[in-house]
């Protein structure tokens, strides 16, 4: 466990290094993240220690956060003068984005059904 | 002695994790009803236990920041998600790729443009811009941008807990019906909660909801400053 949770934060601090010698505007957590992924990738998968270090990160991942969140009662001015643009901005781009995700997808998606499977004869020549 | 008990900084880490702990059994007995949201229980009641004791948010951080510091090594934890739903991403890539651009991009670019229209200000705007993004990834690329972070988690939760209380209904009218799709739709633009409301539907939904999670987490925090960069981002 004490191993497992030791790589996380090498991983981080990874991430930090080369988003600070780079220059890159990523959070350093998140390249930690992507190199994480690939290095799983080339070794084959997380091991029982590292998989059971991350679940128990993941599962209260929600509480981690609330800290942060509490943050929000030194806003609360801002947020009853300008609930309604908020609200507004939130709902709309929300729907829109569904909407552009789901269609997208669904479009790719008949595309590649139509498309027959390798060695597979069309069962119609217009289709 | 209360006064004591209200300034020590253990008090505050202790009332986080207890009251935590409470709004998720209550969330639970309620069998996971979205507006019950255990976060948007927690932030409640802590903000309503600050004014009631006057505290000031400086205070209850000094305290409450030891369980925040765990958030770096769970952000990097997401990876083991992600690859265990790699053979999934690997059959579909095309569709899930072509979903992730068009949703993250129309996303982001609508919740700016009409918060600036509507005259938001910048550090608000960059709050708002990652609102689709998982809360940890969206806190770190509000902080890097310089935005608003304390108002970041309010975003990102209530636009989860709208995403799965509207989503599928959505989704229906839409006509789309397979889980593929929905799963990925309701992940995309309701994270974490979304994706909780999708594995209620089915376990190939939830599955598809915890890699657009993921996807959307690194496409946004490399596409943002980038949209910035190239001044395509309506800010003040």
């Amino acid at each position: 466990m004490t191993g497992a949770f030791t790589l996380l934060l090498v991983f981080q601090l990874g991430g930090m290094a080369v988003t600070r010698l780079t220059g890159a505007p990523v959070p350093g957590t998140v390249v930690g993240f992507l190199l994480l992924f690939l290095g799983l990738i080339a070794v084959g998968g997380p091991g029982r220690r590292l998989h059971r270090a991350a679940s128990t990160l993941l599962d209260n991942l929600a509480l981690l956060f609330v800290p942060v969140a509490v943050g929000v009662v030194n806003q609360l001015p801002l947020l009853a003068r300008d609930w309604g643009p908020l609200a507004l901005a939130l709902v709309v781009s929300q729907v829109l984005g569904m909407i552009a995700t789901a269609l997208t997808m669904k479009l790719l998606m008949s595309l590649i059904r139509r498309r027959p499977a390798r060695g597979a004869v069309p069962e119609t020549s217009n289709a | 002695m209360i006064e004591q008990l209200l300034h020590a900084p253990a008090f505050w880490l202790a009332a986080t994790l207890g009251i935590y702990l409470g709004a998720t059994r209550l969330f639970l007995a309620s069998r996971r009803f979205a507006l019950l949201n255990p976060v948007l229980l927690t932030v409640t009641l802590l903000a309503i236990l600050l004014w009631l004791t006057g505290t000031p948010y400086a205070r209850y951080e000094s305290g409450a920041h030891l369980v925040g510091f765990l958030l770096g090594p769970a952000t990097v934890a997401l990876a083991i998600p992600l690859y265990q739903s790699r053979d999934l991403l690997r059959r579909t890539w095309l569709p899930l790729a072509g979903g992730l651009v068009a949703g993250s991009l129309v996303t982001v670019l609508s919740v700016v443009a009409i918060g600036h229209w509507l005259g938001l200000s910048r550090p608000v705007l960059l709050a708002l811009a990652p609102k689709a993004v998982t809360t940890p990834i969206a806190l770190g690329i509000t902080a890097k941008l310089g935005g608003a972070t304390s108002l970041v988690a309010v975003f990102t939760v209530v636009t989860g807990v709208t995403g799965a209380t509207i989503g599928l209904a959505m989704l229906r009218l839409i006509r789309v019906h397979d889980d593929e799709t929905a799963g990925f739709a309701m992940g995309l633009s309701g994270s974490g909660i979304g994706t909780a409301r999708a594995f209620e539907e089915s376990e190939r939904m939830g599955a598809f909801g915890g890699l657009a999670v993921g996807l959307n987490g690194l496409f946004t925090a490399v596409v943002l400053p980038l949209l910035m960069h190239w001044h395509l981002l309506p800010l003040r």
